[in-house]
């Protein structure tokens, strides 16, 4: 089978715009990505479109009402935050298995601030505070102190992964953020759900990112100047594991998406020259580190706090800012990890440039769950 | 009529707490026959082998020891901070969150592995909108 490529990418500055619809931002990302490409949407043949909190409104369809209502197959997805990953895969997959050579994916959310979901229930009496926390503060809280119990890692570790990200912010743009954070400005934030303070929390923002994604045949076709290869494209669920009930594992699906990730792509986590994780909140970052194979289990701690992972380490990691401090618009963040990966793949990002970059991995976690990685290449 | 559940005492927080009609109530596992995994509530097909109609109710374990927490300072609109989010290991089988209580919420207080009970107390207060009483668990410390 022949490769899939990435013609153009792009994502719209994340931030807070109460006076735009869903579909308005989603249509700005694409017209982004496919001005990118140097195509128009009257080009493409399939659209998928990543939403969640507005998951039965057809925003994909809404988005070509926006833009070009060429009648093209359009599907909506919604996998938690694996989302606008999602709908790439799948766009990707279209592609892959030789039935179309241009398509659009979409990754799109307009989001309120403060704590995700809420304490309704179906009956009863709200169980929230009564039978522990299902805030996702706390849920990720919980899933970083397993590692703590394991391997010893401290809150300082954690909020170390705050101080990293909120700096990479500041090199980026598009991050809604772009300030520099501290660690006793972390330390002292207003703790959410020990260890993780308010600024360990991802951003709740709107956001838009978009994909065009090609054939071999087209890529060579329009130009390979700036493409980038898709060199894999893994999605797992969370298999059963003992305490996933009660308490969910986002590290063993992580652990089997990685393993498949790298096998398709033919290379190892020593190859990888910087990667974009779903640091959703700072104890996540911490996990995924071993998760992802960047370092031994155990090793994580050591990991943040040599710097490694920085802008300039060995394996630098949300240089982007993350979704710490770029922000977390949950449809759009799987597509704004690939634009970030495909940015320094190209040798476009600035400031931020992850010098020499050839290959790049995305990842993100819908709890529930799905992971979705992808495993990017510099042509 | 709600009167009359009143009368016949709290209900259950969750479907896996049993409160049998003499005796102490409990919360109760189902385990597979085929390949021990266990699961709270009832449940046809195990998710872990996929076998069918293999479950058995088991009692779980009062006693258990603390696997991972974290301390809740900011939560939902109406409910009251801080509390200790706790995930809790059942001897003999059966992992379990909810609150650990009868502790000051400081995470200098609080270690990994240390032994915790299961208690059943009323649950906070909070009542449905018909105007029962729910019966909870809790866990604390256990010396």
């Amino acid at each position: 089978m022949s490769d899939v490529y990435i013609l153009g990418v792009d994502m719209i500055k994340f931030g807070r715009f109460p006076e735009k619809s869903v579909a308005e931002l989603g249509a700005e990302a694409a017209q982004m990505a496919l001005a990118d490409a140097g195509v128009s949407i009257q080009d493409i043949e399939g659209l998928w479109c990543g939403n969640l909190m507005q998951a039965s409104n057809m925003v994909g369809q809404q988005v070509l009402q926006q833009i070009g209502q060429t009648g093209i197959p359009v599907v909506n997805c919604a996998n938690a935050c694996a989302t606008g990953a999602t709908a790439f895969r799948d766009a990707w997959l279209s592609v892959k298995a030789g039935i179309y050579d241009l398509v659009l994916a979409v990754g799109v959310e307009q989001m309120g601030k403060g704590l995700l979901g809420g304490v309704g229930g179906r009956k009863g009496i709200p169980k929230e505070g009564l039978l522990g926390s299902a805030t996702m503060p706390a849920v990720f809280a919980e899933a970083g102190m397993e590692h703590a119990r394991k391997y010893g890692t401290t809150f300082e570790q954690f909020a170390k992964v705050s101080v990293k990200n909120h700096h990479h912010s500041t090199l980026n743009p598009k991050a809604m953020y772009q300030i520099e954070t501290p660690l006793e400005t972390v330390m002292n934030a207003e703790m959410i759900s020990y260890p993780n303070t308010k600024l360990m929390c991802s951003v709740n923002v709107d956001g838009a990112a978009a994909a065009v994604i090609a054939s071999e045949k087209k890529a060579k076709e329009l130009g390979m100047g700036r493409a980038v290869r898709v060199k894999a494209s893994v999605m797992t669920s969370d298999p059963f594991t003992e305490r996933d009930l009660v308490m969910p594992d986002v590290n063993t699906c992580t652990r089997m998406a990685a393993k498949n990730a790298f096998e398709m792509a033919g290379v190892g986590p020593e190859d990888i020259d910087l990667v974009e994780l779903h640091d959703c909140f700072a104890t996540a970052e911490i996990l995924h580190y071993e998760n992802l194979g960047l370092c031994g289990d155990g090793e994580a701690g050591r990991l943040i706090d040599d710097g490694d992972v920085a802008l300039g380490g060995k394996t630098p990691v949300n240089v982007s800012g993350g979704l710490l401090s770029k922000g977390h618009p949950l449809g759009a963040t799987g597509i704004a990890n690939i634009y970030e990966v495909s940015t320094h793949l190209r040798g476009e990002a600035d400031k931020r440039q992850v010098e020499g970059a050839k290959l790049g991995m995305t990842h993100v976690i819908g709890l529930g769950s799905a992971c979705a990685i992808h495993i990017l290449e510099k042509v | 009529m709600a009167e009359e559940t009143q009368a016949a005492g709290p209900l259950p927080v969750v479907d896996f707490l049993k409160i049998p009609e003499s005796g102490d109530p409990y919360l109760e596992g189902h385990r597979c026959k085929n390949c021990g995994a266990m699961f709270l509530g009832e449940r046809e097909t195990c998710a872990k082998c996929s076998a069918r109609g293999e479950m058995e109710a088991v009692k779980l374990s009062n006693e258990g020891e603390l696997y991972s927490f974290s301390i809740v300072y900011r939560s939902f609109p109406g409910i009251d901070t801080p509390y200790v989010s706790a995930i809790v290991d059942l001897e003999g089988g059966g992992t379990v969150k909810g609150n650990l209580v009868d502790i000051e919420p400081d995470p200098k207080n609080i270690q990994f592995g240390m032994p915790v009970e299961v208690v059943y107390r009323d649950a906070l207060g909070r009542k449905d909108k018909d105007g029962n009483s729910y019966l909870s668990y809790f866990f604390k410390p256990r010396s």
